[in-house]
This record gives structure tokens, C-alpha cells and sequence, in this order.
């Protein structure tokens, strides 16, 4: 408190906040750019954007090393995790952002506002990943989903699309209001919006404060569950990445979980003395995630949809490295979580990318049958496509095996056997339907009625799908020093 | 004296009178607004108007004697009277189909902001913000001198449309429908650019409270004439503030030219098409107190309130001693008469209503909304912007720095604004040149609609 | 029973019963009006916890905007004729929603209300949701979640002019 009463102004660190506000600031000189000087093409808005998420980038890179602490009313946190997942957002973000031109150009629907709200979707992402602040969270999350459902519906003669975006936005909201009715809860609990209060509180041991706070915290795990994808709140996931625009379904299929994992990753942390409740619940959840995830994925005709069950049977995974960290934090440390993360992200916007190059005039074709004859037409995308969904289903020696075989080994060192068997059996039948996704790719075009689709190969798709091949393929060759990184040492 | 004994008396009773002090001038007032409005309309269109009503023939048993049979003329000041006693004694009819306890509870529901409005409105001067010490009208005016003075006369103000859209819902009416679905979409375009303009004066003035932001009115102009009083409208950011609100207050009391909710060439009578007699007579009544209060809070946000001009008499008495008699005395008279000026300020304001009426035509609905949201709120936006731009500049660099600051800012807002306009000119070209499907052009046919 | 609690059993009630009223009503028209009323009344139980300007903000915010956008939406679908629009057929959704929503009550008023009772009388301070007060929170110690409020918000504004202009 200052002399006059009220209360003195925060002191700040400025770069621990930099990154998120510098891509949101970015997004909005992106809108005046579009705003005020309109062109034929978005170059100028896309230069922007990618050098603002460079610089973003650079500004996220040099705090590695740099101690941990809180700033902004300790509502911004630093520390490696929230590190290496803002990089991998903005990393994605850029990914995103190569190849979309190309394929809104195709759709017909090259808006200028694009762009800043993916970006304002990544800043989103990242304040909810940079803080333990349940109402920093709740807000990160709104922007994120906000700026989700219009990109969802940014199609507007689609059908389908439109109805992606309603589906995601009611679903969407609801699941908003679940996360900020627990917050009510754990406030009306612990008297502040600090998760560190959680832990305190629950010291406290006062039964009906109790309660209170594990009814609060069951409503917030809820909402980030259907951030997540975890069955039963899985339901919006195929819908919604069918619909929307490939490139939109990218990010969100990579960056939504990011920062969907990365929120539940500090709830989870913050809530370690309610782990007897929680555990047990969210051992039964990874389970019939992983499994209703990949048994659906097997009957479905659509590239997209059957990437959308993968998401959620990925999101399965991600969640046995994250329940196995917990339960023995001493042993297993975050590694295998993060290194998954980054496979996940890139194998996905990958894949995503190689089947944006569906779309042609207008339309886009989204079928198994229309990617019938890439190989001829593409041949490197087409080859690239079998890379990632190689690392996909985990096969050696991509990203993508090596991410399951940490989760495999975390699990069974921390006596989550049952959910290291289940993850095995799964990999297995994701086989099926990963090599269907591969075989559309390589056969001949069939039909002179139904023509496969294909747009030109750009350049920023080409490039989009060649760093995540690097990056699928070279990150496994060192997997040593990166996980020693990421273990801080 | 008074004041003693207004002073003694319990806070209830207290509060009555001045919530009496408010309500009864209104009630009073109403029919002679009416007749006004009638008279001035007439005058302006050149045709008589009400003139009859009122007249009295002095009958020939007369005492005096040259004034015998001569007639007596009030200028039609009895007509509103006679229209009242007419509305009571109209049959009432409640149409058949009508939604019954909406259809009752819907002229309340207008009545009651039009009256609840002016519980913030000081017509009396506040000379402290304590109460104790803040002089005789400080017991009289406001009703309650909250807080959140012009927050709650924006939140009031947005009920008013409850009971447009209840009745218009209620009579289960076509025309009535319309003109409820009208009134609703008028007061969300204008209720945001009349709360922007507002939070611009609030800024400048550093206060919600309506008496605060009467007194800020009085210091030196533009903060550097000490003689002349710095009233918001003379104040470059007020006067575009003041525009825009001016057309926002009348756009929310559904007044021509934005009368749309009951435009009577296209739906009859609008939301009261299914009302008579008493029940229409409340309509009616509402409408012309919100014109009243809105008048009223017009005058005390940029008028200052209940000054009679904007002098400083005290200043220049102190830089002129010659006339420092003088001036005492015009200061006390313009404390002491302070809630007459003020009602001259709220007659000001319904006379130019009524000026509004006879000169404008009825705005279409598009260019309703257009105007609101393409103009008004984008106006009173950077015009909030550019007061927080000069607030910065004064308190950094002085009152001069203030104003270069001002000048500074609202030169970049119009050549921003000058940049959109030449790009926008002739249609969206960035969207021509990249071939983005039109939804209204040719439709194009969905692609993977098919059955999965 | 002193007249604070009083008045307030009184606010609460209304505020209850128009609440339930958002539920059981079957006319769309209805349910929106006890929202509106719910909302003012809830305004009220503000105004008596002094926290002015929330109160207030509740009205201008949600009876004076929100919910006049509501009957506007209502009304421009016409979803208010005669013979409620909304009937549903039997279904055991109702009873399950009834019996969580008295199990929720029941949980928070064990919780919480109990426990209150208990304590000693909160106070909060004199200055306590003043005008000036929340300003210099909101400015202060607020200002982060301030400021992405406000990104929030322009991502739905400029995603609401995306997905809604029509003459591109």
C-alpha cells in the first residue's frame, strides 16, 4: 500500500511478460495493416506476423537460464516448462502461419483478419501456459477459444464449417463456464486466485473448506478436460476439425492442446495434495481415451476426422506421461511430456499441412478418395506425409516413437502399469488407420466422376512441411542432449 | 432558517421532499411541455396550432366594464388539460389476444426511468462534496448524490426500452412487434456511443458524481481564462462529446428524427398501436419526462448544470475591484436562484427537441444504424482516446503541452481517418482483387456436405 | 431479525423465485424477463453489500444491454407465439437436471453457508467497492488481466465483423 491508501503498482518484469504481449501486440499493428493499407496479397501482414513471432521467440529463448519467479502480482510465472511450451506455441503459430496463405488463397477465403487472430490465439495460449493465476488462465483460455470458433467458421459458404464453428462455440462456452465456476469455487475456498493458494488452503484442514475446493477443482479439471479432448468431453473434436479450415484445425489440433495441457499441467501441480481424488479419476479417463480414441478413428472415411480422433487418442498419451510424472515426481520428471509435445505438434501441423493441399478453387476435398493420386501429383508431399504419420502410429526412428517409448517407460517406472499396457495396445491399432490415411495417398485416382482435388504445391507449404519433417526426423537423433535440456541441467 | 429546520428532520422525511422536490415540478410540468411543443411546431410550420382552448369570453354581467364581452386569451394553455381529461374518460380497450400482464405492467415499465432518471440530477448547487458543509441546496438536490452519478444515469436510461419492447411484444401486433424490435435495436446502437462520450467527460472531469462534475465545470477555462467558466461544451473534446451525446439522448428517447418505433407512415403507431386512454396517456407521459431529464442531463454534464453563464463572477470581481460589488451580488444571485436557470437549461433542451422535430425528416433504419455504428461510436471513441492523450499531455507538460498534445492526436485521428476513407472509397478492393467468394454473390456449392 | 436481514431475505427471494421463473417458464419472452428481473435484483443485493459500482455495472451491462439483446433475438425469431415454442417432450433430462441442482444447492449451502454463520461478522473496509477504489485495483495490481481483457475483447469484435459481413 502506498502512502495515499490505494494499493502500489505491481512491480514488472518486462520480459518475463514479453513474449505473449509482444505476439498480441503484433496482431493488432497485423489489423491496422489490413485496416489501413489493403493489398492483393497478405505478404505484408504475413511478414509481419512471422517476424513478430520471431522476435517473440528470440525474447522466449534468452530467459532459458535465467532464475525462476513470478512478476505482475505474480500473475506471469518463468520457468523452463512454461519456457519451452511458449516456444513450441509460437512455434507453431509460425508454422501455421507459412502455410495458411496458400490454402486460403485456394478456399477463396484469404482474410487479412486472419492472421491476427491466430496470432491472438497463440498470445492466449501463452499467458494461459505463463501463469498460476486462475484468472490469468481463464482469460488466456477465452482468447484462445474465442479467437478458435470464429477462425472455425471463417468459411462461410461451407456448411460444414459453419457448423464446426457453432458446435465448438456452444460446446466451447459451456465447458468456459464449467472452468469458471470452479475458479468461484476455489475462490470462495482459498480467498484469491493464486494456485499456490490451493495447497494452502488445503493444509488448512477444514473439512467443509475441503469440499469446497475439490468440488471447485473437479469443475476446473472438467473445463480443461474438453480443452484437452479427454473422453467424455472428446465429443466436439471430429466435428470440429472436419469442418474447419485445414489450416485452422493445424493449430488447433497442436496449439489448442498445448496450451490445454500446459494449463492442466499447473492445475494438476498446484492440486498435488488432492492427488488420492484426482488420481484415480484421471488414471480411467487416460484409459478410455486412448482406446475410444483410436477404436472410432479405425471407421472413419475422412482424413481430417480420422485426425481428429487421433488428437484425442494423442491427447490420451499425453496424459499417462503427465499422470505418471505425478505420481512419482521424484522419479519421472516433465521430459517425456514436453518431448511428446513438440513430436505431437509437429507431426500433426505436418500432416495438416500435406492434406491442406486438398483444396482447389474454392473447394476442398477432405476424403480418403481425394487425396487419391498425391503421389503422382506431389510426390514430395506425398513422401513427406509418410513420414509423419510414421511418426504417428511410432515408428523408429521418427520423433513420434521415441515420445511414446518415454511415455511407455515413465509410466511403468512409475507403477501405472495398466496404463503403459493400454498405451502399447493402442499404438498398435492406430496402425490400421494411420497406413489408410498413407494408402489414400498412393493410389491411383480412380474415378473420372469424382476427380481428386489438388491445389499447387506453395512455397510456404513446402516449407512448413519440411521443417516439421526435420524436425520429426531430426529430433530423435538427439534425444539425449534435448532431454537433459529440458530437464534443466 | 429553513435549512435548520430541513436539517432536524429525520433522513426519511428528508428524502421524500426531495424526491417530491424531483417527481411533482415533472409531473406539473408535462402538459405545458406538450403544449409547448404544439405551439412552437405550429409556429415553425407556419400554421396556427392549438389556440382556442383556454379562451374565456368575459360574460357582460362583467364588473368592469370596457373588458365586457371581450375575450380573454391564454394562447390554447388549457389544451394539454383538456386532452388529459380526454385520455381519462376514453374507453379502454384491451384487445382480445393481447398478453395480458405484460400488456398491463409495459406503460409502468416506461414510466418508472423516466422519473427514476433524475435521482442523480443536482439542480441546486453543491457547494463541498460533505454534505454538512456543502450549503442549502445540498439538502435539497439530488435525491441521492452517489457515487456512480452518471453510471447510473446511463444504466436507468437503457431500462426506458423495457417497456417500449414489452408492449410492443405484448399486444400481439405485427406493427406493435416492430416497433418494440425497432426500439431495442436503437437503444443497443446508441447506448454505446452515448456511454463513450460520457466516459470522456468523466475523464476530464475526474468524477462520476454529477455534483463533482458541475464543479469542475466552474474552474478557468480551458484552464487558462480564469474569468470565463471552463463549461465541457466550450472545451474542444466536449463539443464532439456533446454531439454525440445529444443525438444519443435523442435516439434513446425515440424522438423524431429517430421516432422509428412508432413511425406512423410505416407501422401505424408502433409499440402503442394497441394502446388507449390511460394506458397510451403513460406512454406519453414518459416520454416527455425522459425528454425533461435527458434536457436536464444535457445541462449538468456539459451546460454547467445550474450556473446561469459562464462566468466566473468572483474572478473577475477579484481582477476588476471596481466591479467587485457588482459581481458579489451576480454571484449570489446565481447561487441563490441556481434551480431556475436550471430549469431554464431543461426548458432549452425541450425546445430544441421540439426544433429537432419540425426540421429533420425520419431517418431510414439502415442510416439509423449506420449513423450509430459507422459514425457516432467510432467519433466518440477516438475522441475518448484523444482526451486521454491530452489529460497525459496536461499533467506532464503543463496546460499548454495538454493542448499541443490535443492538437497532436486529433491531427493523426483524421488523417487516419482521411487514409480509410480514400482505401474504402470505392468498395473493399483488397477483397475484389483476392477473389474471396461473395455469400450474397453467386453461391457456391458446398464441398464435402455429403453424408459421412 | 434486524432490517438489514430483512431487506435482504427479501432481494433474495425475488432474486430466487425469478431465477427459477428462467427455468420453468415455457414462454422465451418469460424466461428472459426473469432474467432481467433476476439481474436487477441481484443489482441490489450489490448496492446493500455497498459495492456500488458493481451493482450498478450489472444493471448497465446485463439488464440494460445483454438482456435487451436477448429480447431482441427472441423476438426477431419470433419464438414467443402462443403454445410455448419450447415444449419438450417427457423426458428424464428435467428430473436429473432438478436433483443435481438441489445437490449442488444442498453442497453449497452446507459448505458454505454453515461455516459462514459461524464465523464472526465479515467486514469489509470503508472504501470498499468505491468508484476509486476498483480503479486503482483495476490499474494496479489488476492491470495484466485488465489489458487481456481487453484483447479478449477485440478478438470479438474482429472476429464477430469476420464471420458477419456480408459484402466482402
Amino acid at each position: 500500500m502506498t502512502p495515499n491508501g490505494y494499493p502500489a503498482p505491481p512491480s514488472i518484469d518486462w520480459l518475463m511478460t514479453m513474449p505473449a504481449l509482444l505476439v498480441a501486440g503484433v496482431g493488432i499493428v497485423a489489423l491496422m495493416v489490413e485496416m489501413f493499407w489493403p493489398r492483393r496479397s497478405n505478404s505484408a501482414i504475413i511478414f509481419l506476423s512471422l517476424i513478430g513471432l520471431a522476435v517473440a521467440g528470440y525474447f522466449t529463448a534468452i530467459q532459458f537460464g535465467m532464475p525462476d519467479g513470478e512478476t505482475f502480482a505474480r500473475m506471469i510465472v518463468r520457468d523452463r516448462l512454461g519456457l519451452v511450451l511458449q516456444l513450441l506455441l509460437i512455434g507453431i503459430a509460425f508454422i501455421s502461419i507459412l502455410f495458411s496463405e496458400g490454402y486460403l488463397r485456394e478456399k477463396r477465403i484469404p482474410f487479412g483478419e486472419f492472421y491476427p487472430l491466430l496470432l491472438w490465439a497463440t498470445s492466449g495460449g501463452m499467458v494461459m501456459i505463463a501463469t498460476k493465476s486462475l484468472l490469468i488462465q481463464f482469460i488466456g483460455l477465452e482468447i484462445l477459444s474465442i479467437a478458435l470458433y470464429v477462425m472455425a467458421g471463417m468459411s462461410r459458404n461451407e456448411a460444414k464449417s459453419e457448423e464446426s464453428a457453432i458446435k465448438y462455440f456452444l460446446l466451447g462456452a459451456f465447458a468456459s463456464s464449467f472452468f469458471l465456476y470452479g475458479i468461484a469455487f476455489v475462490y470462495g475456498a482459498t480467498g484469491g486466485l493464486h494456485l499456490d493458494l490451493i495447497a494452502e488452503a488445503w493444509k488448512a484442514d477444514d473439512p467443509s473448506m475441503r469440499n469446497l475446493l475439490l468440488f471447485g477443482f473437479g469443475l476446473i479439471l472438467i473445463g480443461l478436460s474438453f480443452k484437452s479432448a479427454f473422453v467424455p468431453f472428446h465429443q466436439w473434436t471430429p466435428d470440429v476439425y472436419q469442418g474447419a479450415p485445414t489450416n485452422v484445425t493445424a493449430f488447433m489440433a497442436a496449439g489448442s492442446k498445448v496450451a490445454a495441457i500446459g494449463a492442466l499441467f499447473r492445475v494438476l501441480e498446484a492440486s498435488g495434495v488432492m492427488q488420492e481424488f484426482w488420481m484415480p479419476a484421471l488414471f480411467w479417463i487416460a484409459i478410455f481415451t486412448m482406446t475410444l480414441g483410436n477404436l472410432v478413428a479405425c471407421t472413419q472415411r475422412d482424413v481430417k476426422r480420422t485426425l481428429g480422433y487421433s488428437s484425442i487418442a494423442n491427447a490420451g498419451y499425453l496424459l499417462v506421461a503427465l499422470l505418471a510424472h505425478f505420481k512419482s515426481p521424484d522419479k519421472v520428471g516433465l521430459q517425456a511430456t514436453i518431448f511428446y509435445l513438440v513430436a505431437y505438434s509437429l507431426m500433426t501441423l505436418g500432416a495438416f499441412a500435406v492434406v491442406s493441399l486438398a483444396a482447389k478453387g474454392g473447394k476442398e476435398g477432405t476424403r480418403f478418395h481425394d487425396l487419391a493420386g498425391l503421389y503422382r501429383r506431389a510426390p514430395v508431399a506425398a513422401g513427406l506425409l509418410v513420414v509423419f504419420v510414421a511418426s504417428l502410429i511410432g515408428i523408429p526412428p521418427t520423433a513420434g516413437f521415441f515420445g511414446k517409448y518415454f511415455i511407455f517407460l515413465d509410466a511403468l517406472q512409475a507403477d501405472l502399469a495398466p496404463l503403459a499396457i493400454v498405451l502399447a495396445v493402442n499404438s498398435a491399432i492406430s496402425i490400421y488407420y494411420y497406413l489408410g490415411i498413407v494408402r489414400a495417398a498412393f493410389v491411383a485416382e480412380d474415378s473420372p466422376v469424382r476427380p481428386a482435388m489438388s491445389g499447387p504445391v506453395t512455397f510456404g507449404n513446402s516449407l512448413a512441411t519440411a521443417i516439421c519433417a526435420v524436425g520429426v526426423l531430426g529430433i530423435s537423433f538427439v534425444t539425449a542432449p534435448v532431454f537433459e535440456f529440458l530437464a534443466g541441467r | 432558517m429553513v435549512q435548520e429546520w430541513l436539517q432536524g428532520l429525520p433522513p426519511f422525511w428528508l428524502g421524500l421532499i426531495r424526491v417530491l422536490l424531483l417527481v411533482l415540478p415533472i409531473l406539473i410540468l408535462v402538459p405545458g411541455l406538450i403544449w409547448w411543443e404544439r405551439r412552437l411546431l405550429s409556429w415553425m410550420q407556419d400554421r396556427i396550432g392549438p389556440n382556442r382552448t383556454g379562451t374565456l369570453n368575459v360574460p357582460r354581467w362583467f364588473p368592469i366594464k370596457s373588458w365586457r364581452g371581450k375575450k380573454l386569451r391564454t394562447f390554447g394553455l388549457l389544451q394539454p388539460i383538456a386532452d388529459g381529461v380526454k385520455l381519462f374518460l376514453k374507453e379502454d380497450i384491451t384487445p382480445d389476444a393481447v398478453d395480458r400482464k405484460l400488456y398491463f405492467i409495459a406503460p409502468a415499465i416506461a414510466l418508472f426511468p423516466a422519473f427514476a432518471l433524475g435521482g442523480v440530477l443536482p439542480f441546486g448547487p453543491w457547494l463541498s462534496d460533505n454534505p454538512a458543509t456543502a450549503g442549502f441546496y445540498a439538502l435539497l438536490t439530488p435525491v441521492a448524490n452517489v457515487d456512480i452519478g452518471i453510471l447510473y444515469v446511463l444504466a436507468i436510461s437503457s431500462l426506458g426500452v423495457y417497456g417500449v419492447v414489452l408492449a410492443g411484444y405484448a399486444s400481439n401486433n405485427k406493427y406493435s412487434l416492430l416497433g418494440g424490435l425497432r426500439a431495442s435495436a436503437q437503444l443497443i446502437s446508441y447506448e454505446l456511443a452515448m456511454g463513450v462520450s460520457l466516459a470522456c467527460i468523466v475523464m476530464a472531469s475526474g468524477s462520476l458524481k454529477m455534483t463533482e462534475m458541475v464543479r469542475s465545470q466552474e474552474g478557468p477555462l480551458w484552464g487558462v481564462v480564469p474569468w470565463i467558466q471552463n463549461w465541457f461544451l466550450f472545451t474542444p473534446y466536449g463539443l464532439i462529446s456533446a454531439v454525440v451525446f445529444l443525438i444519443c439522448m435523442v435516439a434513446e428517447t425515440n424522438r423524431a428524427p429517430f421516432d422509428l418505433p412508432e413511425a406512423e407512415n410505416e407501422i401505424i403507431a408502433g409499440y402503442h398501436t394497441e394502446y388507449s386512454s390511460m394506458k397510451f396517456a403513460v406512454f406519453f407521459m414518459g416520454e416527455y419526462a425522459a425528454m425533461f431529464i435527458f434536457g436536464g442531463i444535457f445541462a449538468t454534464v456539459f451546460l454547467g448544470g445550474y450556473n446561469l453563464l459562464p462566468v466566473n463572477w468572483l474572478a473577475i470581481g477579484d481582477s476588476v475591484p471596481a466591479l467587485s460589488g457588482v459581481m458579489g451580488f451576480m454571484d449570489r444571485l446565481n447561487y441563490a436562484l441556481a434551480p431556475l436557470w436550471f430549469l431554464g437549461k431543461c426548458a432549452g433542451g425541450i425546445t430544441f427537441y421540439v426544433w429537432l422535430r419540425a426540421t429533420l425528416p425520419r431517418l431510414r433504419y439502415d442510416q439509423l444504424m449506420s449513423l450509430g455504428w459507422k459514425s457516432l461510436l467510432p467519433l466518440a471513441v477516438a475522441n475518448f482516446i484523444i482526451v486521454a492523450i491530452w489529460i497525459m499531455g496536461t499533467a506532464k507538460w503543463g496546460v499548454a503541452g495538454g493542448w499541443i498534445a490535443w492538437a497532436g492526436a486529433s491531427l493523426l485521428a483524421v488523417l487516419l481517418y482521411l487514409q480509410v476513407m480514400s482505401t474504402y472509397k470505392s468498395g473493399f478492393p483488397d477483397m475484389q482483387r483476392r477473389k474471396v467468394v461473395l455469400t450474397d454473390g453467386i453461391p457456391n456449392a458446398p464441398v464435402g456436405a455429403g453424408a459421412d | 431479525m434486524d432490517t438489514n436481514l430483512i431487506v435482504f431475505l427479501a432481494m433474495a427471494l425475488v432474486a430466487a423465485v425469478a431465477a427459477v421463473g428462467v427455468v420453468a417458464m415455457n414462454n422465451p419472452v418469460r424466461s428472459a424477463l426473469c432474467l432481467v428481473v433476476n439481474f436487477f435484483v441481484l443489482a441490489f443485493v450489490y448496492f446493500s453489500l455497498r459495492a456500488e459500482l458493481m451493482g450498478i455495472s450489472q444493471i448497465l451491462v446485463y439488464t440494460g444491454a445483454i438482456m435487451v439483446l436477448f429480447l431482441f433475438v427472441i423476438m426477431l425469431l419470433n419464438l414467443g407465439g402462443r403454445g410455448g415454442t419450447l415444449e419438450e417432450r417427457p423426458d428424464v433430462k428435467p428430473g436429473i437436471g432438478v436433483g443435481l441442482g438441489i445437490a449442488l444447492f444442498a453442497l453449497i449451502a452446507f459448505q458454505v453457508l454453515f461455516p459462514l454463520q459461524a464465523s464472526a461478522t465479515p467486514r469489509a473496509p470503508d472504501d470498499y467497492g468505491l468508484p476509486q477504489t476498483v480503479g486503482r485495483n483495476l490499474f494496479t495490481t489488476y492491470v495484466l488481466p485488465f489489458e487481456l481483457a481487453s484483447v479478449l475483447l477485440l478478438v470479438g469484435i474482429v472476429g464477430a465483423i469476420l464471420l458477419a459481413k456480408r459484402k466482402m
